[in-house]
């Protein structure tokens, strides 16, 4: 067992208003965990402090330890930007910028100074084949990003993370755009990938982290209320307000 | 709190109340198999047979609700297990129904013989197996673990009871072989007792897995 993400005592203040209280939590790599709860539970926020998403809200004020490969990221001093780079995150909306598919992929290469045409060429058909676009779109990928259909630009936005080799993947969300069909593929997607990467995922969809992940978290009120793993969290939870939450007898 | 999900509370409901309709039937068809063979009256006999169609058609509508409930409801945790457990304790009181219907069967045929001896052991065993039933039963109403491994040791008494039942009549068969078409239906009975006692406990080992969600099925008790 090789934990990627490790917290301990992490408490989240936005303002006044504490949106984490004491969360302690082990992410392994190669796994997929989600993390599930009500909204307004803290999920989000603790999935965006695993980059440091959350400094981008103003008077947020984070305490306690979050170290990502054994390294403290919380504190002055830590490079964003690698650690963006290591940690990347997919949105709930596709979000691919209005350039071309290649441009797209290759941007995060471009911003870290890769000017290397044949780099950045390997680079696209690396990460557009892991997110298995590049047979479809290897002819038009001076196509803008924004002509394909929401499951590709999502998919495109996994690549896009991907050409800059991260070791985590921060899911919010990432299928609640989607239809149905379009959810099962990025789930298929999402188990392939695993077996290089650690993803972190939010949902809503319950159906989802049971079918998908390995671990699964029970978040209610800022607090992480269970922990472990998924088998055990949807047959039988140790706390009454993950089995109401869970049973949907949440009132 | 707001009641949420009231229509699928009330289907677990109706599934609660199948198995209860369906282990009143088998309580009796148990106590009056052996009540048949005790008396000798084939009347009472059959009316345990006739009552397997109906305990049949439960064990279908038990079926088919659960699917019904897994397939639409996406049930999880303690539901999904109730849900489970409910179509495990269906198809062990089936097995149940059908043991006291080959009882029964075998108290038609030996209607019209003279009693090998007045019974007293296997009424007995009857008792303490309607009883098994009866209490896995209600351990699985009241979701009741404690109750439910109460069976364990009741489980020794009808091992015991069969031992003890086996013992005697092969000793009766043994005095006077022309016995042995009337000793053995008895000895099988006894089996058969034995047979219900297990799918009891079987219901009271699922019944421990819902409430505490813990498998003990096949370990050391």
């Amino acid at each position: 067992m090789n934990n990627i993400i490790t917290t301990d005592r992490l408490d989240l203040y936005y303002g006044a208003f504490q949106a984490l209280i004491n969360v302690g939590l082990n992410v392994e790599q190669n796994k997929i965990t989600a993390l599930i709860g009500p909204s307004g539970c803290g999920k989000s926020t603790l999935l965006r402090v695993f980059n440091r998403m959350n400094d981008l809200i103003e008077g947020v004020r984070t305490t306690g330890s979050v170290k990502v490969g054994g390294e403290e990221i919380l504190g002055p001093g830590v490079d964003l930007v690698s650690l963006r780079k290591k940690v990347g995150m997919v949105f709930q909306r596709p979000n691919p910028f209005p350039l071309t598919i290649y441009e797209n992929v290759v941007y995060g290469l471009r911003i870290h100074g890769e000017k290397d045409r044949k780099v950045l060429d390997q680079a696209v058909e690396k990460s557009l084949s892991s997110v298995l676009l590049f047979a479809d779109l290897k002819d038009k990928l001076s196509s803008n990003a924004l002509s394909l259909s929401l499951e590709q630009q999502q998919r495109l936005c996994i690549a896009r993370l991907l050409a800059v080799l991260p070791e985590v993947l921060l899911m919010d969300e990432p299928c609640s755009a989607l239809d149905p069909l379009a959810t099962m593929r990025i789930e298929e997607l999402m188990l392939e990938l695993k077996k290089r990467y650690t993803i972190v995922i939010v949902t809503h969809n319950m159906q989802q982290a049971a079918r998908i992940s390995d671990e699964c978290g029970f978040m209610l009120l800022g607090e992480l209320v269970e922990f472990g793993p998924t088998k055990r969290i949807f047959t039988a939870p140790k706390d009454k307000r993950t089995e109401d939450y869970i049973t949907g007898r949440f009132g | 709190m707001i009641e949420q999900r009231e229509h699928f509370q009330k289907e677990l409901t109706k599934l609660n109340d199948l198995i209860l309709r369906m282990g009143g039937m088998v309580e009796k068809s148990i106590f009056d198999s052996v009540e048949a063979l005790r008396k000798s009256d084939a009347g009472l006999a059959q009316t345990v047979v006739m009552l397997d169609d109906k305990v049949d058609k439960i064990e279908l509508e038990v079926d088919d609700l659960c699917l019904e409930l897994l397939a639409t409801q996406q049930p999880m945790a303690g539901d999904l297990r109730f849900i489970t457990t409910g179509m495990r304790v269906g198809s062990d009181l089936e097995r149940i129904g059908d043991l006291a219907v080959d009882i029964a069967q075998r108290a038609i045929e030996l209607a019209d013989q003279p009693l090998l001896k007045p019974l007293v052991d296997i009424p007995k065993m009857a008792e303490l197996a309607e009883k098994m039933v009866h209490k896995a039963l209600d351990s699985f109403v009241k979701r009741d673990a404690a109750m439910a491994r109460e069976l364990w040791t009741d489980e020794e008494k009808a091992d015991n009871y069969r031992d003890l039942i086996y013992d005697e009549l092969v000793e009766i068969m043994n005095q006077d072989t022309k016995t042995t078409p009337r000793a053995l239906p008895l000895i099988i009975i006894s089996r058969h007792l034995e047979r219900i006692a297990d799918h009891a406990t079987n219901i009271a080992e699922d019944v421990v897995y819902m409430a505490e969600g813990k498998v003990i099925k096949h370990a050391p008790k």
